[in-house]
């Protein structure tokens, strides 16, 4: 039986000096195309890590990642990440930006008319077209992770890697920016691995929540499967006796069995 | 005298009815002018407040030099002798009354030739090898330490050397200018392309830019405010290197002129050129961080 991502038996020490520090141990999880997986857990649990060694930004001590049937040991737009602080550059329009990764990405495949309209169809997406040639400090913060998402999205990639992407969001925006991705991912399609530390996202937005424990040597501690239907409301979930269910497994996971240490 | 007694009416009127459009139309003609001049006025008052405080300081400076330099036995010539004695330097820069006897202004110019070719030097070297030196740890560590001591010495102790290299005044004019201006290009360029940001490392390799796209679209301008910040200490030092080398090797630029009008004890003269030195510095100064202001507007600001 064949995984679509398989991130097989990855563990990650990191070594300063003489001391070194074992973040994740064994960590195994596979991950099928199109699901929606979360990630969550304390913060310094190593989830960070976790989804730079499947970007990877970072390697993996031992085990890897396979994707597709191919081990992936350097960073690649066929696993576009979109990052917590948006990453966009600053000195870049927000078209440019986004162009910038569709030309890298298709600049053979396509002429330029096209990755024009590709460009202009993924800020579409995400209902940034009005602000195309604004620079990413004109722009408000769900504004530049939206404009992350579209660069994202436009390279087209295998599995998308979203690391914490509304956790500098205020909560209005957090959950305009939710329902966009939830919208997206059901209209596209995409395999999504995210990152988070908000119980209630995990459960809006996944079919599997994986809990980690706490580090160091943090591993998976628990997987839930999040078995409402889609297209899920947001407010209608409220109230479903299924959406409680899976919050009250991932908060009593979170706060009793791996309450977080309060550590250095 | 038909203006100020109409205005009242117009101003008065303008607040009952600011946006609508109809009663804007009505009054197209009165209402255009009082706007024109309300942004004329706007406009003056500004350009006032930035100009007025500098004429004041300056006539009230000017007015305690006179006072100072006028009693007999001053040893420095009062603004109204340099005015008196100087007048067709300072009222006409650009004349040529002989081979040796020329304008301030063609001085200047033949000294801004030097600087322009010695800062040009210094400003594509230093951007080229602070690049590179940015991009090595080790190239760093080697390196930083003995531009540090480098950059300390004065322009003036590398002219000898200079002379002995070049044996001609001309080049040894531009090395000092190089000399002098590279350091600071050299070495907020390698911090500036050492503190590229993690974010714009990871985005160029999860794009999997090449080297070439990485340097040209990420490195060059994400370092862009250093390498000014670079730049512009460079010009400025460079204008204060031309001066000095220019009184030891001759020639024709506003340098020798000081040493000159010194020589032939004309101090009148020396108190026109340190004005216009000081004059075009702060011009170069201001083109510098206005380039840097255009190229890096959005780089700062995340």
């Amino acid at each position: 039986m064949t995984h679509y991502c398989k991130i097989d038996h990855v563990d990650k020490v990191f070594t300063r000096g003489s001391t070194s520090t074992c973040v994740l141990k064994e960590i195994t999880l596979d991950i099928e195309k199109g699901e929606y997986v979360s990630i969550i857990g304390h913060s310094g649990c190593g989830k960070s890590t976790l989804l730079n060694i499947v970007a990877g930004l970072t390697r993996a001590t031992i085990g890897g990642i396979i994707l597709e049937g191919h081990e992936v040991n350097e960073p690649g737009p066929d696993r576009a990440v979109v990052f917590q602080n948006h990453s966009l550059l600053p000195w870049l329009t927000v078209y440019d930006n986004v162009r910038l990764a569709v030309d890298k990405v298709f600049g053979r495949s396509k002429s330029r008319a096209e990755r024009d309209a590709w460009t202009l169809h993924n800020l579409n997406l995400v209902q940034m077209t009005h602000a195309k040639d604004k620079r990413p400090s004109e722009i408000s913060g769900g504004m530049k992770q939206r404009v992350g998402l579209a660069r994202a999205l436009a390279m087209e990639p295998k599995i998308l890697l979203l690391d914490e992407p509304f956790g500098a969001l205020d909560a209005l925006t957090r959950a305009h920016l939710q329902d966009t991705v939830m919208g997206l991912h059901q209209k596209l399609g995409n395999t999504v691995m995210m990152i988070t530390h908000d119980v209630d996202e995990a459960v809006l937005l996944s079919d599997r929540i994986i809990m980690m424990t706490n580090g160091p040597a943090a591993r998976i501690g628990e997987i839930l499967s999040v078995p409402i239907a889609r297209p899920r409301k947001r407010l209608e979930l409220v109230t479903d006796p299924t959406f409680l269910k899976c919050r009250q497994r991932v908060l009593e996971f979170l706060y009793e069995r791996h309450r977080f240490v309060e550590a250095a | 005298m038909n203006m100020p007694a109409a205005k009242p009416d117009i101003s008065a009127s303008i607040p009952s009815s600011p946006t609508s459009p109809p009663a804007a139309k009505i009054v197209t003609m009165p209402r255009k002018q009082t706007a024109m001049n309300a942004r004329v006025s706007a406009t003056l008052g500004k350009i006032a407040a930035a100009v007025l405080p500098p004429l004041v300081m300056t006539a009230l400076l000017l007015t305690a030099w006179q006072l100072l330099c006028m009693r007999s036995g001053a040893t420095l010539p009062p603004p109204s002798k340099i005015w008196t004695e100087a007048r067709d330097l300072i009222v006409n820069p650009f004349f040529v009354a002989g081979p040796q006897d020329i304008g301030l202004g063609w001085r200047v110019l033949i000294s801004l030739q030097r600087v322009a070719i010695g800062y040009g030097f210094a400003a594509l070297f230093g951007i080229a090898l602070g690049t590179l030196i940015g991009q090595s740890v080790w190239a760093m560590r080697g390196l930083d330490p003995i531009f540090q001591v480098l950059r300390t010495i004065s322009p003036l102790a590398w002219l000898p050397i200079s002379l002995a290299a070049f044996r001609d005044s001309q080049p040894s004019a531009i090395f000092v200018i190089f000399i002098t201006s590279v350091w600071p290009i050299i070495i907020n360029t390698a911090v500036g392309i050492r503190n590229i940001p993690q974010d714009y490392r990871n985005v160029a390799a999860v794009l999997r830019l090449n080297h070439f796209e990485f340097f040209w679209k990420i490195m060059i301008p994400s370092a862009a405010p250093y390498i000014f910040t670079g730049l512009r200490i460079g010009i400025g030092l460079s204008w204060l290197a031309i001066v000095a080398a220019e009184m030891l090797t001759g020639g024709v630029g506003i340098g020798f002129f000081i040493w000159d009008a010194w020589n032939s004890s004309r101090l009148p003269d020396i108190f026109v050129a340190l004005a216009y030195i000081g004059i075009v510095g702060f011009v170069l100064d201001r083109i510098v961080a206005g380039v840097a202001s255009i190229v890096t507007r959005g780089t700062s600001a995340n």
